[in-house]
């Protein structure tokens, strides 16, 4: 089975998110990590090809240290990387990042899509919905279980105060959640094999696109940090007394209860 | 020309959902400055009594797309019947509720018809003639404000819990249109083998108005009861921080953080929670944080309201006992 798995290099999720003096996201001295939903992608596109044999490829359009987080991917046990990487993506949207791993995919051959279900930094949940809409595949997204078998996929996913099963027909996309699996850290032996793997570097002229193609919709006005919380008031007395007081509060002062 | 001002309307159990209610409501703020007309839509099969509620919460015109192919969702059958719709009627703006629904279903369409869309906003404005949105990155440690200036619509999808519904209008009605829908069952990729919905009287942890929350001072998974039992005196759901449920006392639905659920509600009360930075940043938009631990040095101090430093062991029975009595009288 051939296993495609988009993913994204994101700031640690412990990174303190600070402005730089130009208004913008301050990106100097935070460490970078594979997205964490995409983790647990390329973890589950190992265990498929563990089972069904195969090969898995892993995808990713941005800045070139992207490369460390796709090496560790190959680490863990992907085959191959291909990585779009342009001066021209900086900014670009879901709409553009689409539109170009939509390229790449396309000159490939596969049975499955994977990606996480959204990714920790702009939260947006969109790139890899649009990309199956692109390439016309059906989706299931946010799951928590993936069985593959007579070329059909049945996922299990998350819905509201529940689940459902949900079949579709490969090739399809499978966007990952959070208890999917428990993705593997690589080995030493991994690590050294990774350096050695295919590692495909594209821009986005070999891809025939250009830079007017994926020019940015949505154009970003200013970023702000969260106002500050006033001090916390701490509701003084023995466990008894403070129960008491802290009802009050939330009665009286808060007016929520 | 104004194109109109649209909102997904979302229902389960024969009930519009909360997030809907404040969509109409924003929507019909907008519509106030734009002269546009607010309209509702209703996907469904036996739904048509819904549209009443979402008139007098602020619907002009109700379009109804009543089929046997929408009564469960399916991503290819809502998109395809909605995208249908945004082709014919051009609307200027959509708004869908940030569910896991509408967060499924918004990407899909927006892709379909080829437009702009703004994920999980806690804000829209219009500001010197356009529609400006407010939505967080990194997980709510940060915030951006975008526009979209070239596509129509623009599309947005709105977090639960972030704006206000209004009061209903008793009686006020609207014009339902219905809606032919195009759907063939080769359309149709998705099949639906199996729904198991979980058995709770709690609500939802991304609707509900309060939320009681526990991490690791829990200790163990058979302490969450005295949780439950102030949530239950509150109307309360239950949440988790990573460490219980990483540490298998709680599932993972249950989780509130950067990589579980992003939540705002009214109250939200943190028992034996740290307040590590992914958690901050699932509840740190809640409008009033208590937090209940023994370390006066925990990072959740930092982001609460009001604090109790103690054993919640002690202190979470007896707040229980002592709303119930509030609540009593």
């Amino acid at each position: 089975m051939r296993i495609a798995v988009l993913m994204k290099q994101t700031f640690d999720t412990a990174a303190i998110i600070s402005l730089d003096a130009n208004g913008q996201i301050e990106r100097q001295g935070v460490n970078l990590i594979i997205n964490p939903y995409d983790e647990f992608a390329v973890e589950e596109a190992l265990r498929l090809k563990e089972k069904h044999g195969g090969e898995v490829t892993v995808i990713s359009a941005g800045a070139p240290e992207t490369q460390d987080a796709m090496l560790q991917a190959l680490a863990m046990g992907a085959d191959k990387a291909i990585l779009v990487t342009d001066d021209n993506m900086a900014g670009s949207d879901e709409y553009a990042a689409a539109l170009v791993l939509s390229k790449v995919l396309g000159g490939l051959e596969f049975d499955l899509l994977l990606a996480g279900w959204r990714a920790v930094d702009d939260g947006s949940a969109q790139v890899a919905v649009r990309v199956a809409e692109l390439l016309g595949l059906p989706q299931v997204n946010v799951v928590t279980s993936l069985t593959i078998e007579d070329a059909k996929a049945v996922a299990t996913r998350d819905i509201e105060g529940g689940s459902e099963v949900v079949e579709v027909p490969l090739p399809a996309l499978i966007t990952a959640q959070k208890g999917l699996n428990e993705p593997r850290y690589p080995t030493m032996r991994g690590i050294m094999q990774a350096k050695k793997k295919p590692f495909q570097k594209l821009s986005l002229s070999e891809l025939g696109l250009d830079a007017a193609q994926i020019a940015p919709k949505v154009k970003a006005i200013s970023y702000f940090l969260p106002a500050p919380r006033a001090a916390c008031k701490l509701v003084p007395g023995e466990a008894p007394e403070a129960a008491r007081e802290l009802c009050r509060i939330l009665r009286e002062t808060a007016k929520i209860i | 020309m104004a194109k109109g001002i649209w909102i997904f309307a979302e229902h389960r159990d024969g009930k519009i959902k909360k997030v809907t209610l404040e969509l109409l409501s924003a929507g019909r703020k907008l519509a106030k400055e734009t002269g546009e007309e607010v309209s509702a839509l209703l996907f469904g099969k036996g739904v048509s009594g819904l549209a009443s509620t979402l008139a007098e919460y602020g619907a002009d015109k109700v379009y109804l797309a009543d089929d046997d192919m929408l009564a469960q969702y399916t991503t290819d059958a809502y998109s395809k019947a909605l995208s249908d719709l945004i082709m014919e009627k051009e609307p200027s703006l959509l708004l869908i509720g940030c569910t896991v629904l509408g967060r499924d279903l918004a990407a899909r369409v927006a892709q379909k018809v080829k437009t702009c869309l703004m994920s999980d906003c806690t804000g829209v404005e219009l500001s010197g003639g356009q529609l400006v949105f407010v939505r967080p990155v990194y997980a709510g440690k940060a915030f951006v404000k975008a526009v979209c200036p070239e596509l129509k619509p623009v599309m947005a999808t709105v977090r639960p819990n972030v704006l206000i519904a209004d009061e209903p209008r008793a009686g006020r009605g609207a014009e339902v249109v219905n809606v032919a829908v195009y759907l063939e069952k080769t359309d149709l990729r998705q099949v639906i083998k199996e729904v198991v919905m979980q058995i709770s009287t709690r609500p939802e942890l991304t609707e509900a108005n309060i939320i009681v929350s526990g991490g690791r001072g829990m200790k163990g998974p058979e302490n969450y009861k005295i949780l439950e039992e102030l949530a239950d005196v509150l109307g309360a759901a239950v949440g988790a921080s990573r460490a219980a449920v990483d540490s298998g006392w709680i599932p993972q639905s249950f989780q509130v953080g950067q990589t579980g659920k992003t939540v705002s509600p009214a109250l939200y009360i943190a028992c034996g929670i740290s307040g590590s930075t992914m958690h901050l940043a699932g509840m740190s938009s809640s409008k009033c944080i208590v937090a209940i631990n023994k370390d006066p040095e925990a990072d959740i101090f930092k982001v609460a309201d009001y604090g109790i430093v103690g054993d919640l062991f002690e202190v979470v029975p007896l707040l229980t006992e002592e709303c119930k009595k509030l609540l009593a009288s």
